[in-house]
């Protein structure tokens, strides 16, 4: 059909109908990418799985259920190891079980193994202890401690009946859409798709939404954010998270552009500064570049550089104590 | 009628923005009550359905709409006015009123205590599904939890996401099979509809008999 004539229908049908919405996509649909050819499917097990697993001992079952609850009310602990609105189950959706919504039992089947982000071997509590360092801008439970086992439990209860160390993972992690955000990214373009379709949940302004004190949406910038240091501040984590997940129940509503648009204007926003800032935000970028070539950390948006600045939101230190370097030279 | 027209063709344009706000304009509560005993001049006043402390009619499916959210409430008028909502009932009802006769309505109820009666659920399956989907959701089937965007208790955010706690369980099936079947369509992110389009029969009544069996007050 001739594209005008495409462009004048709708107008009209959306002005007959009175909707904004042009019907793209029916929104009961669930749209997600194909697994990679030969990609290991697991079925991660449920909260009724873990009631009614006859092999759980008691004691166990009790630990892992302490577990759960810490992922899906993690603002319970708010000023303890959490210093933002960030839960667990706000980028690992669905109880940290399902597919293109980072599952979280992989952490349990492939770790311990090296890792880029701190160049160190890395066990299953240093892992969690990252959520809770970057994305939670907290002060991740003590190593050993009863509430890191109660995580780790979870973590590896959700691994069931999974290979080990089989890395060609169906659905994992956030990549996509690739790594390299296209050329004709923008700002304006995502601030447009913001705000037909992120604000009525996360605020005009990103700051989520709180009744009686208590997060209900999360903030997607500022104080009450993630920091500099988390994953999801790479447009491309970003993306691939916001296409398969957002708005919430909608997976693949938003197209890769708007997608790509949407994570670059939520990203070029201001946030609690990463734990491993120097105190120099050159040093730090250059000292960190293979994971900041993919953020705007320290890059120049709207007249001002990213990431220059002391503030490290609610949290009143820069960086927790457990997170240190680990060297078996 | 001839108000209506005039006034429908103004709103059309913002009535499906969802970040429409109350402050359009500010609601007077006691012209909102002497709104809500008389009626708007063609239809039955408010009071007559939803009761006269705004409690609704389980039987009748009338929701409650005593301590609702006042821009969720003035929103949902306009709707009726403009086809968003479809009700036939309701449309007459409130045809008549202008904007700031809305907002007077929303206000008065919206400053209503919230209703303090709850159902029971004598099924103990019913009961169990609908506090699953409720509290936990179904993930496996893209269902989220009530709560996540109906918050705590599932009493209500702000005007785009309101109380559903205490709400009678015939009112939220009929909303439910509206957002299914298309003639809700006050959401412009279709964030309802694309869960009610996931939901069967079952869940929908479990849903329903659950919500409608917690504390709609604090």
């Amino acid at each position: 059909m001739d594209k005008s004539l495409k462009v004048a229908l709708s107008l009209l049908g959306a002005s007959v109908a009175g909707l904004a919405v042009a019907a793209v996509q029916d929104p009961g649909e669930v749209k997600l990418p194909e697994y990679k050819e030969g990609a290991y499917v697991h079925d991660a097990p449920t909260l009724t799985d873990i009631k009614t697993d006859p092999d759980l001992h008691p004691e166990l079952r009790q630990v892992i259920l302490k577990g759960r609850d810490m992922f899906m009310n993690t603002q319970k602990y708010r000023g303890e190891y959490v210093f933002n609105d960030m839960s667990c189950k706000s980028c690992h959706m669905g109880e940290g079980r399902m597919p293109w919504a980072a599952p979280v039992w992989p952490a349990a089947t492939t770790l311990p193994d090296f890792r880029g982000k701190n160049k160190h071997v890395n066990s299953l509590e240093e892992r969690i202890a990252g959520c809770f360092a970057y994305s939670m801008n907290g002060k991740p439970p003590e190593y050993g401690s009863d509430d890191m086992l109660a995580l780790v439990a979870y973590h590896t209860y959700m691994a069931k009946g999974a290979k080990v160390y089989d890395k060609n993972i169906a659905a994992r992690g956030f990549n996509h859409l690739g790594k390299q955000m296209p050329e004709d990214i923008s700002y304006d373009a995502g601030q447009q798709v913001y705000t037909d379709n992120c604000a009525v949940c996360h605020g005009d302004n990103g700051e989520g939404k709180r009744v009686d004190g208590e997060v209900v949406f999360p903030a997607l910038w500022g104080d009450n954010s993630y920091n500099w240091g988390a994953g999801i501040t790479r447009i491309f984590t970003a993306a691939s998270f916001i296409q398969n997940n957002m708005p919430l129940g909608q997976p693949g509503r938003l197209s890769d552009k708007e997608a790509w648009d949407v994570a670059y204007f939520i990203n070029a926003h201001e946030r609690p500064q990463d734990p491993r800032y120097t105190g120099d935000i050159e040093e730090t970028r250059k000292k960190h570049n293979n994971f900041y070539q993919w953020s705007l950390y320290g890059q120049e948006i709207n007249g001002k550089v990213l990431g220059d600045h002391n503030n490290t939101g609610e949290k009143p230190f820069l960086k927790p104590d457990n997170l240190k370097p680990r060297t078996f030279d | 009628m001839k108000n209506f027209i005039r006034r429908r063709s103004l709103i059309l344009g913002s009535a499906f923005l969802i970040s429409l706000s109350a402050s359009a304009a500010d609601g007077n509560i006691d012209n909102g009550q002497q709104l809500s005993m008389k009626g708007d001049g063609s239809g039955a006043p408010c009071m007559a359905c939803h009761g006269p402390n705004g409690e609704g009619n389980a039987a009748g499916n009338f929701p409650y709409i005593a301590g609702l959210d006042e821009g969720y409430l003035l929103r949902q008028m306009l709707a009726y006015q403009t086809g968003a909502r479809t009700n036939a009932v309701m449309s007459m009802n409130v045809d008549n009123f202008d904007e700031q006769q809305l907002a007077d309505i929303a206000a008065y109820y919206a400053s209503l205590p919230a209703p303090t009666a709850t159902a029971e659920i004598s099924d103990k399956k019913q009961a169990e599904l609908g506090e699953m989907l409720v509290n936990n959701g179904n993930w496996d089937e893209y269902i989220p939890a009530c709560s996540t965007c109906h918050g705590p208790g599932n009493r209500g955010v702000d005007e785009n996401f309101p109380a559903l706690a205490g709400q009678h369980a015939g009112y939220i099936k009929q909303q439910l099979k509206a957002w299914q079947n298309g003639t809700r369509k006050t959401d412009e992110v279709q964030l309802m509809e694309a869960v009610a389009k996931r939901l069967s029969d079952e869940q929908i009544d479990a849903v329903a008999a659950y919500l409608a069996s917690l504390p709609a007050a604090k």
